[in-house]
């Protein structure tokens, strides 16, 4: 019964979604505005669930264990973020995170301490999708997808490349894998509650406050860090004072 | 401070006439009066170390004060005011926020959106001062030229089990000082993050639809859901 009505409301949203597109889609980047805001609303109904077991484990585990959890996967990750970096022709950051994967996983006791960053290794972050656009892929039309969230059109394609290569999801057995998803869901859930805050106070419209974010970091990601801030230039002002 | 007396004694007994050592005492005070002169400006000519210096006061009081911790915004309000304000532009910030808009807004407009815009990302940062929590702060080395008017001060949030996060400062140079126009989280500026809603609006209802909707985001309470 539960199941059917939502998937009632799940049917009417994009039903409403779709047909919305004419009279919402103002911004060049998000001709899907109707759909994308459907798919967020259904996101945010999800995350009536969500939210209170993030809130619930961040409240319940002590730091070291929060820790732990993340350092866990973020060492599992790096395997990818390796050849990622190397797809992107940046050796050096490849091998820096090989270093960090063999240092983690043997000294760091399976990954749960971050060893090499104390020592130096920096970590990285590199997805499918950064790797296409430092390969020139433009980011396409913008999505929202229900339980992912926002993803460019070229990002939602890397984000299953990721999923095929992720090593979680080929754990043999059916109960240990499902865990682990599920810790790692959670875990990501629960590191974004103090930005959940900052975004509700900032955002005159939270949909399009996430979109515009999403869409600045990925610009941002996609050139490490080292891309000049869109919209600079368009700014009115004579030697900095603008009166 | 324990040169003073020293000195008025010199003054006192050799009225005019300054013996040796009154005057090595007197060389001593003034050359140190001057090297804390000289370390006062050259820190409030260094925008890194004026970043760094606010930084670090506005966490140590964080660190320290349960209210806010616990979600306090109106006390994290007051810190910001008090600490954090005075070194921002938040006129040269709302100019960029509206980008090319910025231009068709009147005097008084433009006082009025600098105003309501200023309340906003207060608020906005007071509110991301009480989900501090557990994390550190790296500061990175800042290349600064002797005749840099516009600098990028980068800094990273450390927190245990998650990637640094990157959180830079945009700088720039004033007859009052180095003031910060620009805070880009992870590559988002919190500042042209908002152009396109407000180019939507000013589209939609001009300058006045914009300082209406500032306001009356600014007149809800702050902090929405605790």
């Amino acid at each position: 019964m539960v199941k059917r009505t939502f998937s009632l409301a799940l049917a009417a949203a994009v039903i409403s979604g779709l047909t919305g597109c004419a009279t919402t889609a103002n911004n060049p980047k998000d001709p899907f505005e109707g759909f994308n805001r459907a798919m967020f609303t259904v996101n945010e109904g999800l995350d009536l669930v969500l939210k209170p077991v993030a809130q619930g484990y961040d409240a319940a585990a002590p730091l070291p264990v929060r820790a732990g959890v993340g350092n866990f996967f973020g060492n599992i990750y790096d395997v990818w973020t390796a050849v990622n970096n190397l797809l992107q022709g940046k050796g050096g950051d490849a091998l820096s995170d090989v270093g960090r994967l063999l240092i983690n996983t043997t000294i760091g006791i399976g990954g749960v301490f971050d060893v090499a960053s104390e020592m130096g290794l920096e970590k990285h972050t590199e997805d499918f999708g950064q790797t296409l656009g430092k390969w020139g892929v433009g980011d396409g039309p913008y999505l929202y997808w229900p339980l992912i969230g926002p993803r460019t059109t070229r990002d939602t394609f890397g984000w299953a490349v990721d999923s095929y290569a992720d090593p979680v999801w080929r754990v043999d057995d059916v109960a240990l894998r499902n865990t682990l998803v599920g810790v790692r869901f959670i875990d990501l859930r629960a590191s974004f509650l103090p930005t959940d805050k900052v975004v509700e106070q900032a955002a005159f419209d939270k949909y399009n406050y996430i979109r515009d974010a999403y869409l600045q970091n990925r610009h941002s990601e996609i050139n490490d860090g080292k891309a000049p801030i869109e919209g600079r230039e368009d700014q009115e002002c004579e030697q900095s004072r603008c009166y | 401070m324990r040169a003073e007396p020293l000195l008025l004694k010199g003054a006192c007994g050799r009225v005019g006439l300054f013996g040796k050592r009154e005057m090595r005492s007197l060389f001593s005070l003034l050359f140190g009066v001057f090297l804390l002169v000289a370390s006062v400006f050259a820190q409030e000519d260094s925008p890194d170390a004026l970043i760094k210096k606010v930084t670090d006061d506005v966490l140590t009081i964080v660190r320290q004060d349960k209210d806010i911790q616990s979600g306090n915004t109106r006390k994290a309000i007051e810190l910001v005011e008090a600490k954090v304000l005075p070194h921002f532009n938040f006129q040269r910030m709302t100019a960029l926020a509206m980008g090319k808009d910025w231009r068709q807004a009147t005097p008084e407009q433009k006082k009025r959106l600098s105003e309501e815009f200023k309340t906003l990302l207060v608020r906005t940062y007071s509110n991301a001062l009480t989900g501090y929590k557990d994390q550190s702060v790296r500061y990175k080395p800042t290349k600064v030229q002797g005749d840099d008017t516009d600098v990028v001060v980068r800094t990273e949030i450390l927190q245990p089990g998650g990637k640094p996060i990157q959180l830079n400062y945009s700088v720039e140079k004033q007859p009052e000082g180095w003031k910060v126009y620009d805070v880009v989280v992870a590559g988002v500026s919190l500042v042209t993050n908002y152009r396109d809603t407000f180019n939507q609006e000013v589209r939609a209802n001009g300058i006045d639809g914009l300082v209406l909707m500032l306001g009356n985001k600014n007149k809800q309470p702050e902090s929405g859901k605790k």
